[in-house]
């Protein structure tokens, strides 16, 4: 988030796009909708199926599934038709902006409901409620990312704000919502393949220069990024990828296209698993290694407003179990061929993995990393510290882009609309749409082991429109197929009038009800995330 | 009413909220779970999950054991046996094939300490960018 869930409030009008928030942040939903009823915020809401922000929305805008490029741009056109631009932001933050107006020219009102399926006169109000706004946030959830074009989708957001100079200001900004405890933290960290510690690229040879004389090692570290999630079983399926270590991650429930997973994960040469629980990615590895629960162990999440957080033990460890960072200390002792001496520097070299603990850890890290190197453990109490936090004695950064952006100028994209990589078609005649419900968590690792929240949501349903069913002769409690180009589903059907015609919804926590197993192979060029939002399905009656 | 105890505060690990909890425990059981008001991104708000959602932490079916596949069934282990497998297995393979040739997925649900240091393990160790996790997912 460029903003802080604390400053929601101070909204003028806020647009929600891709995000159930009361299901999947049920917590940033309480200040939305306070903010709508309490300081009297209009809430656009971008959904095609109804959900509980419904209720609290002035404009509720149902798109055709994927064609939010198409709906956005429009909503870009009529900002500028009507003058309701911030010129003067534009002037002096933006640039790129005549090849952005050239780009949505064209994109009329009329045209956006061609595609888009939304009335006209919709996408004219939602302009003008969204361009008058003193202060206007826009939050997203997966409903935008995971698309074919998730990257445009963004942009075409970011676009938005910038027309209107909603950036740097409370109740503004681009906001997307983390769906993870420790997504943001993990990003932040270098867990990914194209940036090392706070974004650091590893493509640029001054950062790998920096770390490989930090960390003392004679491994280079390659200049070109590395595999994501779905290259990295699909690498296994070529033959690239030989080993796979998995921590904490269940791929078997997560990734799309699940048979493909599982014909990767019993190829694969080498797989071992750091988990809390067999499931069932685990329950295909070589060797399986027991860590810690959040419970017992000593860290930091970073939670989707960038605030790092402490985590403390509270319980002591079950069994012959060890703390994770123990298990990935031991391992980088052994493939370092450590000699075991400790060193007194702040950042260890590789031959060195004797830590104090995990605050020494997080020592490393602030070391390494100028955004986070005002961050330490001592002044993470008691309410943490939002990153950027350059210096010991910085207050940490509520809101980003306060008077420029990261880059400098913040850059309007021209985008064009592309349709979804798989809409429905004779064969396959109804759109699927994944996501969450409130009372179960991801792979369902967690959530289903607690008997009250499995007790309330004992089983994964498949929901359709209530007229589609009646056509189809489908009742609720029906047993019903979905199948794809990919695979198949079986689960109970439940009847709802807050889906659209044509659509499917079902969740994926529920390995009973394999919803990844349909899911497509689509992913973004650019983020390389799947387009879970939109699969062509069939579905009939067991 | 049950007296704890001892009160830990901590962080939730479902969504990325970042709601602040107080743990209550007595005899080793989380038996109740409530948040500070002054909590900074949750003000003694929690959700359905956050309040009630943690009988996980005391499942039965825990992994207490290190376990490594013989004869195609996964039997417990040392630790020792096992972490040097799985080391000699990772040499073996870089060697052979070379670094591009393993993968590491870190975890959104593991700490910053645990995440840096594992793609330490990926890059400085093993000399491969190939580190990701299921930001995407």
């Amino acid at each position: 988030m460029t903003n802080s869930i604390a400053d929601i409030h101070q909204a003028d009008v806020l647009l929600v796009t891709g995000s159930n928030t009361t299901e999947a942040h049920p917590v940033i939903s309480l200040e939305m909708k306070k903010a709508v009823r309490r300081h009297g915020a209009k809430l656009i809401l971008v959904d095609p199926r109804e959900i509980e922000l419904s209720n609290f929305a002035a404009i509720h805008i149902r798109p055709r599934s994927g064609t939010d490029v198409a709906l956005l741009n429009a909503m870009a056109h009529v900002i500028l038709a009507e003058g309701l631009e911030d010129k003067e932001f534009i002037a002096a933050r933006t640039e790129n902006f005549d090849a952005f107006k050239e780009a949505v020219k064209d994109c009329t009102p009329q045209w956006g409901e061609d595609v888009t399926g939304v009335p006209a006169e919709m996408i004219v109000e939602a302009a003008q409620v969204y361009g008058r706004a003193g202060s206007a946030a826009i939050f997203w959830a997966m409903g935008i990312t995971q698309s074919s074009h998730g990257v445009d989708n963004v942009q075409a957001l970011a676009n938005l704000a910038l027309l209107t100079g909603n950036f740097g200001r409370p109740g503004t900004g681009v906001n997307p919502l983390r769906g993870q405890n420790n997504v943001q933290g993990a990003c932040d960290v270098g867990g990914l393949p194209n940036v090392i510690t706070g974004y650091q690229p590893v493509a640029d040879e001054n950062v790998r220069a920096k770390f490989e004389a930090a960390w003392q090692t004679s491994v280079k570290i390659p200049p070109k990024p590395g595999l994501t999630v779905t290259e990295l079983m699909n690498g296994v399926l070529e033959g690239r990828i030989k080993a796979l270590y998995i921590m904490g991650e269940n791929p078997m429930l997560s990734d799309p296209n699940t048979n493909h997973v599982r014909e990767a994960l019993e190829e694969i040469e080498f797989l071992a698993v750091q988990d809390i629980f067999l499931n069932e990615t685990a329950q295909m590895a070589h060797v399986v290694l027991p860590g810690v629960s959040f419970a017992e162990k000593e860290g930091t999440f970073t939670n989707t407003e960038r605030r790092v957080q402490r985590v403390r033990p509270a319980l002591p460890i079950p069994g012959d179990a060890r703390r994770d960072l123990d298990i990935i200390c031991d391992l980088g002792k052994r493939l370092s061929g450590s000699n075991g001496k400790t060193s007194s520097d702040v950042i260890r070299p590789v031959s060195d993995w004797n830590y104090a603990g995990a605050a020494d850890v997080y020592r490393e890290i602030a070391a390494l990393t100028p955004s986070m190197a005002g961050i330490s453990y001592e002044r993470l109490d008691p309410h943490g510290l939002q990153w950027p936090c350059p210096a010991p004695d910085h207050p940490g950064t509520p809101i980003l882009h306060k008077e420029k952006f990261t880059r400098g100028l913040g850059k309007f994209t021209p985008l064009t609309f592309r349709e979804p990589a798989e809409n429905p078609d004779e064969e396959y005649p109804f759109v699927l749409n994944t996501g969450r419900v409130l009372q179960h968590w991801h792979g369902g690792t967690l959530s289903r082991r607690s008997e009250g929240l499995d007790w309330i949501v004992p089983e994964g349903e498949i929901q359709i429109n209530e007229e589609d069913g009646v056509e189809l002769g489908i009742e609720t409690g029906d047993m019903i197929r979905v199948t794809s180009r990919r695979g198949e589903a079986t689960g109970k059907a439940c009847l709802t009038n807050k889906l659209p015609r044509g659509m499917v919804f079902m969740n994926f926590h529920f390995v009973e009800v394999p919803t990844n197993a349909l899911t497509g192979a689509a992913v973004d060029p650019v983020a390389k995330i799947p387009e879970f939002k939109v699969s062509a399905v069939k579905i009939e009656r067991v | 009413m049950i007296k704890p105890d001892r009160i830990v505060t901590t962080t939730c690990p479902y969504c990325g909220v970042g709601c602040m909890l107080n743990l209550h425990i007595k005899e080793d059981i989380v038996y109740r779970v409530t948040s500070p008001f002054d909590a900074p991104a949750n003000h003694g708000n929690l959700c359905v999950k956050g309040r009630f959602g943690y009988d996980f932490v005391h499942a039965k079916d825990r992994l207490t054991k290190p376990l490594m596949r013989k004869n195609g069934e996964l039997v417990p282990s040392s630790w020792d046996e096992a972490m040097g497998h799985v080391a000699s297995r990772l040499l073996e393979i870089r060697d052979q094939y070379g670094p591009d040739s393993i993968g590491f997925l870190v975890s959104a649900k593991c700490t910053n300490e645990e995440n840096y240091l594992l793609q330490k393990v990926a890059r400085g160790l093993i000399g491969t960018n190939n580190v990701d996790h299921c930001a995407r997912l």
